[in-house]
């Protein structure tokens, strides 16, 4: 029973840094249509960006996570500067070969910048865990938890209250009707890809601490982003908010019960088998492709 | 003209070991023909079908371990209690295992996954291939997992009277890639003229009309992905009988993204795409070696392939015959016959 209560913890940790990753990616491809394979390398870079900012200059750690938030929205924005403005209206395969170019570009400059070996942060939190009963959780794990569940709620309330996720709103609706209401479609495309990256970039600051940052990171949490992502149903923020938590809640039973081994392919056989019974994901019944 | 150039092409490329000595460039010879008929397999689906598969590695790989352990042998237990034992088999009938198993994953992948398309597409099959690869790196009762299958014997031929014939020198093995190469090229080149190739191209441009002219589509999408993972298990098992070791590494994405790299600058859909690119992203390791790390050339990678979408989003090949294809219009438009019609 401790055993399932300590998972339970771990879950909800991990699963709002997954929520994160994942309403990043879905905000991505609900209004750009782009499948955005760097999402993985942002994340990464967030992580490496809490490095240099706390381990390398040496600043506060609260900052060096602001900082990477920050760095990954203008990362972002950048990204679809150069690389995605010119291809509105591209077909997605074409937007995906673009982005899959960036995602080894970034990688191999991680690799080339900080080498191969992988790099662990310091955190300023005492190493005593809180105790909870049987379970416990340490202090570190606990900013993680509240510091994504403030992210999540900040990109609730940007998409919801505000006059920019109104235009967002309004252009993943239909992006041509949007633009003839006077909504910069170009602003919101950039808004978007900032906002998305970002938000990688933070689950990536969170996690680096908690794990080693290496360059290959990405990767795996690409592919989990496209895992819960394809749970909520691509495009949709509150299923991939929920599907954070049950991936997370996958990999934790699976690790747990099953064999540790397997604990990365529990996102893969959730895509598979959700895609097969359910292709527009759990939680969405709007629109189907193909 | 089309009938001879590839003709012309394997000639070439047949004499390349007799003048070509060195053995590194000849070892990139042997890779690269290995990869482009990875890639040829890869075009084959996201050429024609118009189905981009970003797992196709898993195929690749399979086809590798399977033509391995076929010629090794192995000794699994399965649930604890049923106990299978296979002894070393000879050498050709691993890589014929190469591609049967690979083309019976192509099958049940191909069922599955082709009841989703655009992006859902790419990920399942992304996932199947991560998959394979965990399973590869844990399953280590069969595949001896980060250890690696060692001692994988070389490819052996033996003919009645004459004895056996022993793979093992880079030109000899040249001379197997190549041939198989020639023979995957034939296969698909008949496959892509041939009424199932013409509805593929179809479904491939516009999939609801063709399904409303009564073109089975899901079907044909899993003839394609049959063959194209068949080729690409042929491929796996020359490369595993090459390298003579294979660890789960070979499921690595960056091995299927340097097939969709090779296919996509070349030219997806034509069958000289794959060939054009694989030549250029199996030589540009050995160019820039010299100048740049490892982690660079990717960088050039990734770099080239944003450029090609950029610049020239068709590929080589289609640019070329188009550029071809222009040169020829002028001549006929500068010619009496033309005037003539126009007066």
């Amino acid at each position: 029973m401790s055993e399932l209560l300590q998972h339970i913890i771990n879950m909800l940790v991990l699963g709002a840094t997954y929520a994160l990753l994942g309403i990043g990616l879905t905000l991505i491809f609900g209004i750009m249509r782009v499948v955005n394979f760097a999402h993985g390398e942002l994340y990464t870079f967030g992580a490496y960006f809490v490095y240099l900012i706390a381990m390398v200059l040496g600043l506060n750690f609260f900052l060096a996570v602001l900082f990477a938030i920050v760095a990954g929205c203008l990362m972002g924005a950048l990204i679809e500067l150069v690389l995605l403005r010119k291809m509105h209206g591209a077909d997605i395969d074409t937007t995906m070969l673009i982005m899959i170019g960036a995602m080894i570009i970034m990688q191999n400059g991680e690799q080339y910048i900080w080498g191969g070996i992988a790099k662990s942060v310091h955190s300023p939190f005492p190493q005593t865990p809180i105790s909870l009963g049987p379970a416990s959780i340490s202090w570190l794990n606990l900013f993680v938890f509240v510091t994504a569940l403030a992210l999540i709620g900040a990109a609730y309330f940007l998409i919801n209250k505000t006059k920019l996720g109104k235009a967002m709103r309004a252009t993943f609706q239909d992006s041509d009707t949007a633009s003839l209401m006077g909504v910069n479609i170009q602003r919101i495309y950039m808004a978007t890809f900032a906002l998305g990256s970002g938000l990688a970039a933070g689950a990536g600051a969170l996690l680096g601490p908690v794990y080693v940052i290496a360059p290959q990171m990405g990767n795996i949490a690409s592919l989990k982003a496209f895992a819960i992502v394809i749970l909520g149903g691509l495009g949709s923020i509150g299923g991939a908010t929920i599907g954070g938590f049950i991936l997370a809640f996958a990999e934790e039973i699976g690790a747990g019960y099953i064999s540790t081994d397997y604990r990365d392919a529990m996102g893969f056989l959730i895509i598979i088998v959700v895609l097969l019974f359910r292709p527009t994901g759990l939680f969405k019944r709007v629109e189907r492709i193909g | 003209m089309r009938r001879i150039l590839p003709l012309l092409a394997l000639v070439v490329a047949a004499s390349i070991p007799l003048w070509i000595k060195d053995p590194y460039i000849l070892n990139t010879f042997v890779t690269t023909g290995i990869f482009i008929i990875a890639a040829m397999s890869l075009n084959l689906l996201l050429g024609y079908t118009g189905q981009l598969s970003l797992g196709h590695v898993a195929f690749f790989g399979i086809g590798a371990y399977a033509s391995a352990l076929t010629s090794l042998g192995f000794d699994v237990t399965l649930f604890g209690k049923f106990h299978v034992v296979h002894e070393p088999w000879p050498v050709w009938t691993g890589l014929v295992m190469g591609v049967v198993v690979s083309g019976i994953f192509g099958y049940i992948v191909g069922k599955l996954s082709f009841r989703v398309r655009d992006a859902y597409f790419v990920i399942v099959t992304i996932s199947f291939a991560e998959v394979v690869r965990l399973v590869a790196l844990n399953w280590v009762e069969l595949t001896q997992g980060p250890l690696a299958l060692t001692n994988i014997p070389p490819v052996a031929a033996t003919i009645p009277g004459y004895g056996t014939f022993e793979f093992y020198s880079k030109t000899s093995y040249f001379y197997l890639v190549l041939a198989v190469l020639a023979v995957s090229y034939v296969i698909i080149s008949r496959l892509v003229h041939s009424r199932t190739g013409r509805a593929m191209i179809a479904l491939k441009q516009n999939e609801s009309l063709a399904v409303s002219v009564g073109i089975d589509v899901t079907s044909y999408l899993v003839v394609a992905a049959v063959m194209s993972a068949g080729i690409a298990g042929a491929a796996g098992a020359l490369y595993a009988h090459y390298l003579r070791i294979i660890d789960p590494d070979v499921f690595l994405f960056v091995y299927t993204v340097t097939m969709v790299i090779m296919v996509v600058t070349g030219g997806k859909g034509t069958l000289a795409g794959p060939l054009v690119g694989g030549l250029i992203f199996g030589f540009i390791p050995v160019i820039s070696r010299s100048y740049v790390g490892p982690e660079l050339q990717w960088i050039i990678y990734g770099a080239f392939m944003i450029l090609i979408v950029f610049v020239l989003p068709e590929g080589i090949v289609p640019a070329v015959e188009k550029w071809f294809a222009k040169n020829k219009k002028q001549d006929v438009s500068a010619s009496p016959a033309h005037v003539q019609r126009a007066s």
